[in-house]
């Protein structure tokens, strides 16, 4: 195989890849150095091997690597036959170099580092050959390997070791800026993995257990160390990077910073400002600090460097760039919290899953991130032996008895080993130390000047000109008043919608479209986790500093004279407030956004100049804070767009580096709806005052338009509605701060050229082009005209607008009076000719300027007869129904889709509500109402042991299109009894799916996921539904290695059901760039054979399927459309339960009206596969494999005429990869799931009495971390050998029991039924008893354990997540997250960490211990036990939607019996003591009762007592 | 307390109020339908489900906003409710009353519930709005200094008026009735149509600058050559010749006692607004009468023959009765081919269907005395849509008759008039033909001279001829000053500027 390099000219895009991992350290304590710490870092490496994967070479791997002391003695023996001889350790530095294959470029390169080094004062000692072994990597890993040497420099002698790593810091980068601004050849495989006095780094692109094979240094006996930091990647691409492997100098990290590209652009600004007396006139070399090319941990480890060398120790730099999220903490103290608002004035933090992992070879720790998203275990033992690792049992050799102390890392904590002084320092001292270095608090008092909230409203600015009219300038419609405004100021909420967005993107619209509508917010989807800003708000923050930052290397008290806002919107009051500023370090300036009319286009384009000028110079007069005001439009005026006007001064000032000298505000009229203000302050505005739309909610209280509940509400309520839809926006991506969301320019455009999207949005994703400058201000212009026309021919009244629903007059909708009916006619009367008049009304690219396949034609093929073509019965198995839930949609529509898609072969889909097992068989008539397809959402309502099974293909559901990174919510009120069954829930009980799913905060909990659906049902496939959005190509390459067998890319406009209005307007991207993104990444890394690739949004007709086809989808999923087959009129209230045709709603008597048949459904489906035939017919396709991935035989063809399509550009899009050899474009292989290797093999085995007669056994197997998804498969296998579930019965219990001995690897006991208990002696990992299904899990400590069972962790984090039912016993803590989403599970744990019991909604949790934050958060139903000994407990409850309560006499009967069980399995000492002072003890106890729970229960007894009085 | 809007639909049935008992309107000629209470009818406006496709309003010519202006009158505010429906209809006080609503059937409610009272809520807004004085003149900022001649006062001739006056033109109507309006004047009796409803609307017309010269017929009272001093001409004749026997090979067509409807029906309106009636005066009064035609204008003369006393009175349709519901191929929201009962027919006579006249009978004098028919059997519809007719034999009747009124439709506009005077090519349509023009710019075959209403497409309904008249308007508005700022049925305003202004 030839070396393959990526195409640029496709869609693939480095900066979008992602990587995750395992990681994890050892140290002695003490730091005594010994070979086999080396040993054992490597072994943790292996240990951690299923955390990484490998793409298309087995032997390749993603890379992994490992940080070491020097090991002084080996290589004082190593290089004595060099020519050399080392001085004593500490006197000498080490750099780990890479260099270029080619000898000439090496030696240039190797020049350059030399010269560096004296230019440095430092001596150059020599350089070594490290010995490796190239058999022991992969094929591709070949190809690129770096030649690999160390350089020694001698250390000046004036220098101590800290001054002298900070000279080896100045010369490796300056060596490395100049070899990168040099002509060298081959100078990008030139890179430095270390270069430090006391660390060196080994790493590179292979598996774990290569790494000793391939750097022998490493498997030498002689190399010691007394510390091992260790990495093991998993990246969502393949392509081959050496450098990219981890750890770098300081740390290792397992997770992704979601802020990067804010990060990337401040640190830029700043770094003019810089000044270090330690590092004194160096900083010229060492900038620039970041290496943008590089990936996020890579940059993260740059600027922590930078803290580091720049003299704060690593725990301090840690601290401020990962903070504790303290704004609204409880407890925290307050010199803690200030030191944190200090540091925030001064660095925003690096935002995003992270769990890291650092030293600088004197002090070794590890920090987690604020969610405490990425598992983090640690065991302490008794030879003084500090192990962490992103699982406990890493070091499989180590036994209880020999542990001291089971931890692990809590969210927002760091844990640290000082190595010089030989102990562990814990958060509490360690964080303590620093907020103490400065009175932090008084700094801030003095200079911070905090923004008030209560100022009372200021005297309206009159303007010159009309309301009306400046409305219209700023293309305010009616709908904006109806739809947006008005609901955010009566009932402070982002306003509902439904069913999608089938309107026309911006560019492709006809009419003037303001620029926000050009973006499109990105999410988080695999890679990392949206956050649930409501129930998890303990980790959200809006408040920002405004104002000129001080010098990010030193510490100044005047570095706090910034302006502290609690959100970034401003009322009018508050803006006049800035605006009077007047007191040192605090200098408004007002700069006008406006331009002049009469002198066209061209003059918004040289204001756009003006501005940036007039802001730099306001800047160096000394205004601190700018302010961009489009106040004053009038007939002469028009606005420069203040979305436009904020990125291009933004970005101009981050060229000039000043950005950091001011605070950015914007004044404007345009900004009226959540998207606006998070554009706005993504690209560069740290506040925004939203002047147009408050006077205009004025206006429409004095028209009762809006009616105020309160008096003087309005304002406020749009605000807080406004800031609510912030925080939301943000926590798609994964964002938990406002701080860091600033400039972190979240978004895609959709329809900008280069030039402008460079000028104003530097760095985001514009992959089609489009319009310009030019172009934009002619859309201003036509708006200017609109309002002030020529001749006035009518009354002045705002456009209706028709955005999010179809109006005469309004925007183009796809879907519109005329497909509508015509598709229903079609279908319902089998009318071919309807049909083809329907095709034709959507395929004609003139009126379907809505999406980009409608610019989109077929190049001429060599065309085939149409028999020839394989027929239509064949391509409708590849079609697919969409997921809506029992719940979202009537049974009856439910089953109607059911039917249609078994009778043709296609599959439709459960949606997230599960499905009632009465489905499961068929009918009388032979139609079968199960759907294929079982999806398996956040919610994970009914997903069962039972359900799992019964499926042909399990989805994964990672976003869905109208509201990615976004949960639902189902209002008690629509939860019925049926459905209520079906989600094995309380009927009239609130159901919240969460944002993320729990289990799934990276990619390679994704794979573990999928292993587990897998062993759930080995029969079925697992798809992962992804929706589009750049980079959601590497994603898919990601989900591909991940083993799913398909994936789904979603496009933005599909969607039924609820979902905020930003969301289905601004979020998500279309099927066409995400679709031809994912083809060409999967066939460019050799990932396409192996997954099949399915695509849906708003597919219609034949033409849809047949580009889709070409672009690269082997399947097609069809949502709306079949919908609108069985009646649905797009009505657009699916949200209110009030749907008149009996689709989207529960009503029994709007049931009634559902008319849909199944034929109908079939005949639209074999309507579009054969007008897809003839299309292929024409092409010349006889089969869809022929077709699939043909992009080169579709060309780009706007309407010349269009003034904004025509400026677009396909090339991207239809750019044609190549397949590797011996492999095809379609799906043609199979997964390796890697099952053959689990232990429910052996189980089965063991089992047989009970799958062949239900006979009990006992069993007993030894189990390691590395035994994932234990039990699964064998209760999957009882559950189709004996047709057991809800409706057919179970097992008794403790049919099967299971003594397991040692620590359970991820997922111990996923999906385990009743009957089957699993009984394990030690500890267990992550995810135990994952969608428990009535079965059993005890899980007790060793009695050789020393430490106290009831303080040390013994599970893992999101331990009986989805558990629908079944027991489980936990004698010592669990982690974060403990019974989160648990419906039916009883259990009794002795402590948890963060989020226990959140979204709870069914079973009992009784807790003997201590619970972290936010406990019972968005829990609407069961009871949870709480022995809350220091009575503390309330403050670390949510009280959102529970009420704490004593117990009463039913309680305490059932938690007596749960602590007795609890006793009789684990012998638990802490229950024991409960139960010998019982009537003492249990007044200790609270009930956490959720208040939607007790009031059902309350209803449900009165109906009882109702009935037993009748009766 | 009314209920959360979505759920109007839920909660109330479709209500209409009590018209006026027959035997007590045939007393007069005044408007007879009522309205409910205020609240009551605001609950008809929460029927409306504020669809996310409203396919009443693209069931509707005009594209009345109809969820729009339901859901203002939810809200009681109706003075916005008319400044909606003034947005798209001139005229809602006509339409709210003569027109058939084909929004109606095309109302998402009507899949499967009584739609909503669309058309009654318009009237009401209307009415409400002149009650109240909400409507007023409306004089454009700034004349133009161009100047437009529209020829024809009906609905479409008013509309492009009243849209090209507000454009800032100088507007002149030549009317060759005694008054404006056209066959809202003198074609719908007053009891359809309170003629004082047109009246007060040409008032404003006039208010607000435009001018109507009548007893004027271009070419007749007006030299055709008049016309060239305008900067643009609007030809809105209307289709008036009516469709009669002649051609037809029926015996006895040409008997005194057989009259077109609009030879009828104007005289009657003249009395009741106390204007004298020249030509020789056709009265019903104890006469039996047939009326030729089941549309809309037959059941105009069955009323006035009603009105007017007559002894007996048929009504006879050529084509078969229509089904009760919806027949399959004609599904929602297509309009609904069923079974109508106009108010007139509530009031009296007997209707046929399926009957064709096959000869009049002469009573000795040149006077009609009895019409003789015979059923028809109709085939299933062909490739093109028509049916083929087979007489039934052993059908045949003879049917007594004093006067019968044709209302067989109208084929064509008038055109041995000042029409081909200017030599403007003609077209065939569906009815016969009409004045050549398309719909976008409505240019005839002479320069400057535009067409719209039923001299252009045909006969048809006042929403249509209003429809055209505004979108006429809009085009010679754009033919005048290569801009317009008129709305039109889908024009967002912005249009076209973006087609033709984009600034540069």
């Amino acid at each position: 195989m030839s070396n393959r390099t990526i195409s640029r000219s496709g869609l693939y895009e480095p900066y979008y890849e992602h990587d995750a991992c395992g990681i994890g350290f050892i140290c002695n304590i003490d730091g005594n150095r010994s070979h086999e710490v080396i040993a054992n870092g490597l072994q943790i490496l292996v240990n951690l091997t299923h955390r990484g994967a490998c793409g298309c070479d087995p032997e390749t791997g993603d890379g992994c690597g490992i940080m070491l002391h020097i090991p002084h003695e080996f290589l004082k023996a190593e290089v004595a036959d060099h020519g050399f001889e080392l001085p004593d350790v500490g006197e000498y530095g080490v750099g780990m170099v890479f260099l270029p294959q080619d000898r000439e470029s090496r030696e240039s390169c190797m020049q350059i580092l030399n010269k560096a080094i004296l230019e440095e004062d430092q001596e150059l000692l020599g350089w070594r050959d490290v010995p490796r072994n190239s058999d022991a990597i992969g094929w591709l890993a070949r190809e690129n390997e770096p030649v690999i040497r160390q350089v020694f420099i001698r250390r000046d002698e004036g220098l101590d070791v800290d001054e002298f790593e900070r000279k080896l810091y100045v010369i490796r980068k300056s060596a490395t800026h100049m070899i990168g601004n040099s002509v060298i050849s081959g100078k990008s495989e030139y890179y430095v993995p270390s270069m430090s006095a006391r660390t060196i780094v080994y790493k590179g692109l292979m598996l774990p257990d290569a790494m000793d094979k391939y750097y022998l240094d490493l498997a030498d006996e002689r190399a010691t160390s007394g510390m091992a930091l260790v990495h093991q990647r998993y990246s969502t691409n393949t392509l081959p990077a050496w450098p990219l492997a981890q750890p770098f100098r300081f740390l290792a990290h397992n997770g992704e910073i979601n802020t990067l590209r804010g990060n990337l652009n401040m640190m830029d600004s700043r770094e003019q400002h810089f000044d270090s007396d330690l590092i004194g006139n160096e900083l010229n070399k060492i900038r620039p600090i970041l290496s943008p090319g590089a990936s996020d941990s890579a940059n993260f480890d740059n600027a922590f460097e930078l803290l580091v060398r720049g003299g704060r120790d690593v725990d301090h730099a840690m601290a401020m760039m990962v903070p504790e999220p303290w704004s609204g903490h409880e407890s925290m103290p307050d010199d803690k919290k200030a030191f944190y608002e200090y540091h925030a004035c001064k660095m925003e933090p690096w935002d995003g899953p992270a769990s890291m992992a650092f030293s600088d070879g004197v002090r070794i720790g590890a920090v987690l991130d604020r969610n405490g998203l990425r598992p983090s275990r640690y065991w302490v033992t008794t030879d003084n032996q500090v192990i962490m690792a992103s699982e406990a049992g890493v070091l499989h050799h180590i036994t209880n008895d020999k542990v001291v102390k089971k931890g692990r890392l809590e969210p927002g904590r760091m844990f640290l080993v000082d190595m010089a002084e030989g102990r562990i320092v814990d958060d509490v001292e360690l964080k303590s130390k620093f907020a103490a270095r400065n009175p932090y608090r008084e700094w801030l008092d003095t200079y911070r000047v905090e923004m008030p909230t209560d100022l009372q409203d200021v005297d309206p600015v009159v303007e010159d000109t009309a309301l009306l009219e400046r409305q219209q300038v700023f293309g305010y419609t009616r709908e904006d008043l109806e739809m947006i405004l008005a609901p955010m100021a009566e009932d402070g909420k982002e306003p509902t919608g439904s069913m999608g967005n089938d309107a026309a993107l911006a560019v492709l619209s006809p009419r003037p479209q303001l620029l926000f509508n050009y973006f499109k917010q990105l999410f988080a989807q695999v890679t990392n986790p949206p956050i649930d800003p409501i129930r998890e708000d303990i980790v959200m923050s809006l408040e920002t500093d405004i104002g000129r930052e001080g010098n990010l290397l030193g510490e100044s008290p005047e570095d706090c004279k910034q302006l502290h806002l609690k959100s970034p919107l401003l009322t009018n009051a508050q803006l006049t407030f800035i605006k009077k500023l007047d007191r040192d370090g605090f200098r408004p300036a007002v700069v006008s956004t406006l331009f002049e009319v009469a002198k066209g286009p061209a003059e918004m384009d040289h204001a756009l100049h003006v501005i940036c000028k007039d802001a730099l110079k306001a800047l160096e007069d000394g205004a601190t804070m700018i302010i961009l005001s489009d106040r004053g439009v009038s007939k002469t005026h028009a606005a420069i767009p203040s979305l436009l006007a904020t990125g291009a001064v933004h970005q101009y000032l981050v060229h000039k580096h000043k950005r950091s000298e001011c605070g950015l505000i914007v004044e404007t009229g345009e900004a009226r709806e959540v998207m606006h203000f998070a554009l706005l302050t993504g690209y560069g505005a740290g506040a925004v005052n939203p002047y147009l739309a408050l006077e205009t909610l004025d206006d429409l209280k004095h028209r009762e338009m809006v009616v105020e509940k309160k008096p003087g509400t309005a304002h406020k309520n749009y605000i807080e509605a406004a800031e609510k839809g912030l925080l939301k926006v943000m926590s798609k991506i994964g964002i938990s701060t406002q701080q860091s969301y600033r400039c972190a320019q979240i978004f895609e455009a959709v329809g900008l050229n280069t030039a402008l999207v460079e000028r104003c949005f530097s760095g985001t994703a514009s992959r089609i082009e489009g319009i310009g400058v030019k172009e934009v201000a002619q859309e201003v212009l036509l708006r200017h005209a609109m309002a002030y026309p020529e001749k006035p021919a009518r009354r002045p009244e705002l456009d209706v607008g028709g955005a999010y629903r179809w109006r005469r007059r309004g925007e183009f909708h796809q879907w519109n009076p005329e497909t509508v009916a015509k598709l229903q006619h079609a279908t319902s009367l089998n009318n071919q000719q309807t049909y083809d008049e329907f095709a034709e009304e959507v395929n004609n690219r003139s009126r379907t300027l809505a999406a980009l396949r409608g610019l989109m034609e077929f190049k001429e093929g060599d065309a085939i007869p149409l028999e020839q073509v394989e027929p239509a019965s064949e391509i409708v198995k590849r079609f697919c129904t969409g997921a809506m839930s029992y719940g979202s949609i009537s049974g009856e529509s439910h089953e109607n889709l059911a039917i249609a898609m078994n009778r043709i072969g296609g599959r439709s889909n459960t949606g997230e509500g599960g499905e009632d097992p009465r489905r499961f068989e068929k009918d009388e008539n032979g139609d079968l109402r199960r759907s294929a397809i079982k999806q398996v959402a956040s919610g994970r309502f009914g997903v069962t042991n039972e359900y799992l099974v019964n499926s042909d293909e399990i989805q994964i559901k990672m976003a869905q299109g109208a509201k990615p990174g976004e949960g639902g919510q189902l209002p008690g009120h629509k939860v019925f009894d049926n459905i209520a069954k079906v989600r094995y829930s309380t009927p009239g009980v609130e159901l919240i799916s969460p944002p993320p799913h729990h289990d799934i905060y990276s990619i390679e909990d994704l794979a573990q996921l999928i292993h587990d659906l897998k062993n759930a049902n080995v029969h079925g496939n697992v798809s992962v539904k992804l929706v589009s959005e750049v980079g959601v190509g590497t994603i898919a390459a990601g989900v591909s290695k991940g083993k799913a067998d398909l994936v789904l890319i979603s496009g933005h406009d599909g969607g039924t059901g609820a979902s905020p209005q930003t969301s289905i307007k601004y979020a998500g991207l279309p099927w066409e760039l995400g679709l031809s993104e994912t083809h060409q990444v999967l066939v460019e890394n050799d990932l396409r054979d192996r997954i099949r690739v399915q695509v849906d949004g708003q597919m219609k007709t034949g033409r849809d399927v047949a580009i889709g086809a070409l672009l690269g989808a082997d399947e097609f999923g069809f949502a709306t459309a079949p919908l609108i087959v069985s009646g649905c009129i797009m009505m657009r209230k699916c949200h209110l339960n009030t749907c008149p045709v009996g689709i989207a709603t529960q009503d029994p008597e709007l049931r009634k009206k559902f008319k849909g048949k199944p034929e109908h459904v079939v005949n639209y489906f074999f309507f579009v596969a054969e007008e897809c035939r003839k299309i292929m017919a024409q092409l010349g396709f006889r089969t869809m494999e022929e077709m699939i991935g043909r992009a080169d035989m579709l060309k780009f063809s706007p309407l010349p005429e269009h003034w904004k399509a025509r400026h677009l550009d396909f090339s991207r899009v239809l750019h044609v990869s190549k397949a590797w050899e011996n492999s095809t474009l379609y799906h043609s292989k199979t997964q390796d799931h890697g099952l053959e290797g689990a232990l429910d093999h052996t189980l089965i085995k063991e089992a047989a009495a009970t799958l062949e007669n239900k006979d009990s056994v006992r069993i007993a197997v030894d189990i390691k971390n590395v035994n994932r998804t234990v039990g699964t498969m064998l209760s999957s296998e009882l559950t189709r050998r004996h047709g057991l579930g809800m409706y057919s019965g179970a097992l008794p219990e403790d049919t099967i029991w299971i003594d397991c001995k040692g620590v359970g690897g991820n997922s111990f006991g996923a999906f385990v039924i009743q009957g089957v208990t699993l009984n394990i002696i030690g500890e267990s990992n992550d995810y135990v008893g994952k969608g428990l299904s009535g079965g059993k899990i005890i899980v007790s400590p060793p009695e050789e354990f020393v430490g106290d069972a009831a303080d040390n962790i013994i599970i893992g984090n999101v331990a009986l997540y989805g558990a629908t039912s079944g027991k489980a016993f936990i004698r010592g803590v669990a982690g974060e997250r403990f019974a989160v989403r648990n419906s039916g599970a009883w259990t009794v744990v002795e402590g948890v960490g963060d989020h226990g019991c959140e979204y709870m909604t069914g079973g009992r949790v009784a807790v003997l211990g201590e619970t972290g934050r936010n406990f019972a958060a968005g829990m609407s139903g069961g009871i949870a036990y709480i022995y809350d000994k220091g009575g503390t407990f309330s403050v670390r409850c949510n009280m959102g939607s529970v009420d704490l309560k004593a117990l009463h006499e039913e309680s305490v009967i059932e938690l007596r019996s749960m602590l007795e069980e609890h006793v009789k399995y684990t012998d638990s000492s802490v229950a024991k003591k409960i139960l010998e002072n019982w009537d003492e003890e249990v007044q200790r106890f609270v009930r956490v009762m959720p208040r939607d729970y007790a009031r059902v229960l309350k209803q449900q007894q009165q109906e009882q007592s109702e009935v037993t009085h009748a009766s | 307390m009314l209920p959360d809007k979505e759920k109007g639909f839920m909660v109330y049935d479709r209500e209409i109020a009590q018209d006026e008992a027959p035997e007590e309107r045939l007393k007069h000629y005044k408007e007879f339908s009522n309205s409910l209470p205020p609240e009551r009818i605001t609950e008809q406006a929460y029927r409306c489900m504020n669809c996310g496709i409203p396919f009443c309003h693209s069931g509707c010519p005009l594209g009345n906003q109809i969820p729009d202006f339901n859901e203002l009158m939810k809200e009681d505010d109706w003075e916005e409710a008319l400044r909606v429906l003034h947005s798209t209809n001139n005229f809602p006080e006509f339409t709210g009353r003569v027109c058939p609503a084909p929004c109606e059937t095309a109302c998402v409610l009507g899949i499967n519930e009584p739609a909503v009272t669309i058309e009654i809520n318009e009237r009401e807004i209307a009415d409400r709005g002149w009650r109240e004085g909400w409507v007023t003149p409306q004089t454009p900022a700034e004349r133009t200094g161009k100047t437009v001649a529209i020829i024809g006062s009906g609905p479409a001739g008013l509309a492009a008026a009243q849209q090209l006056n507000r454009a800032g033109h100088s507007v002149v109507v030549y009317e060759r009735s005694d008054e404006p309006g056209g066959l809202l004047m003198y074609g719908i009796p007053n009891f359809k149509l309170d003629k004082e409803i047109v009246l007060r609307r040409v008032e404003q017309l006039k208010a607000e600058g435009v001018e109507f010269i009548c007893n004027a017929e271009v070419g007749v009272d007006v030299p055709t050559s008049k016309l060239d001093q305008y900067d643009a001409v609007l030809i809105a004749i209307g289709s008036t010749k009516s469709r009669t026997f002649e051609g037809m090979n029926v015996p006895g067509s040409d008997l005194k006692g057989i009259y077109p409807a609009m030879d009828f029906l104007p005289q009657q309106t003249r009395r009741v607004m106390g204007k004298t009636v020249k030509e020789e005066e056709l009265l019903a009064t104890d006469k039996h009468v047939i009326v030729i035609g089941g549309g809309d204008t037959g059941s105009d003369c069955v009323g006035t023959s009603l009105r007017q006393g007559c002894k007996s009175l048929v009504n006879l349709e050529l084509m078969p009765k229509p089904p009760v519901d919806r027949i399959a191929n004609n599904p929602w929201p297509q309009w609904s081919f069923v079974f109508r009962t106009s108010s007139s027919h509530k009031e009296g006579g007997e209707r046929k269907y399926s009957i064709l006249t096959k000869s009049f009978e002469d009573d000795g004098n040149g006077n009609v005395c009895a019409l003789h028919t015979v059923e028809l059997e109709w085939g299933e519809p062909d490739e093109t849509g028509r049916r083929q007719m087979q007489e039934v034999p052993g059908t045949e009747k003879r049917l007594p008759a004093d006067l019968v009124l044709l209302a067989m439709g109208f084929t064509q506009p008038e055109t041995d008039t000042f029409v081909s005077e200017l030599d403007l090519e003609l077209e065939r349509n569906r009815f016969g033909q009409g004045i050549a023009a398309n719909t976008k710019d409505f240019k005839t075959s002479r320069e400057n001279y535009f067409v719209a209403g039923d001299a252009r497409r045909g006969q048809s309904l006042v929403v249509w001829a209003i429809h055209e008249g505004r979108e006429a308007a809009r085009a010679v508005d754009l033919y005048l000053t290569g801009e317009s700022t008129l709305q039109a049925r889908d024009s967002h305003g912005y249009d076209s500027l973006a087609r033709e202004g984009l600034p540069a």
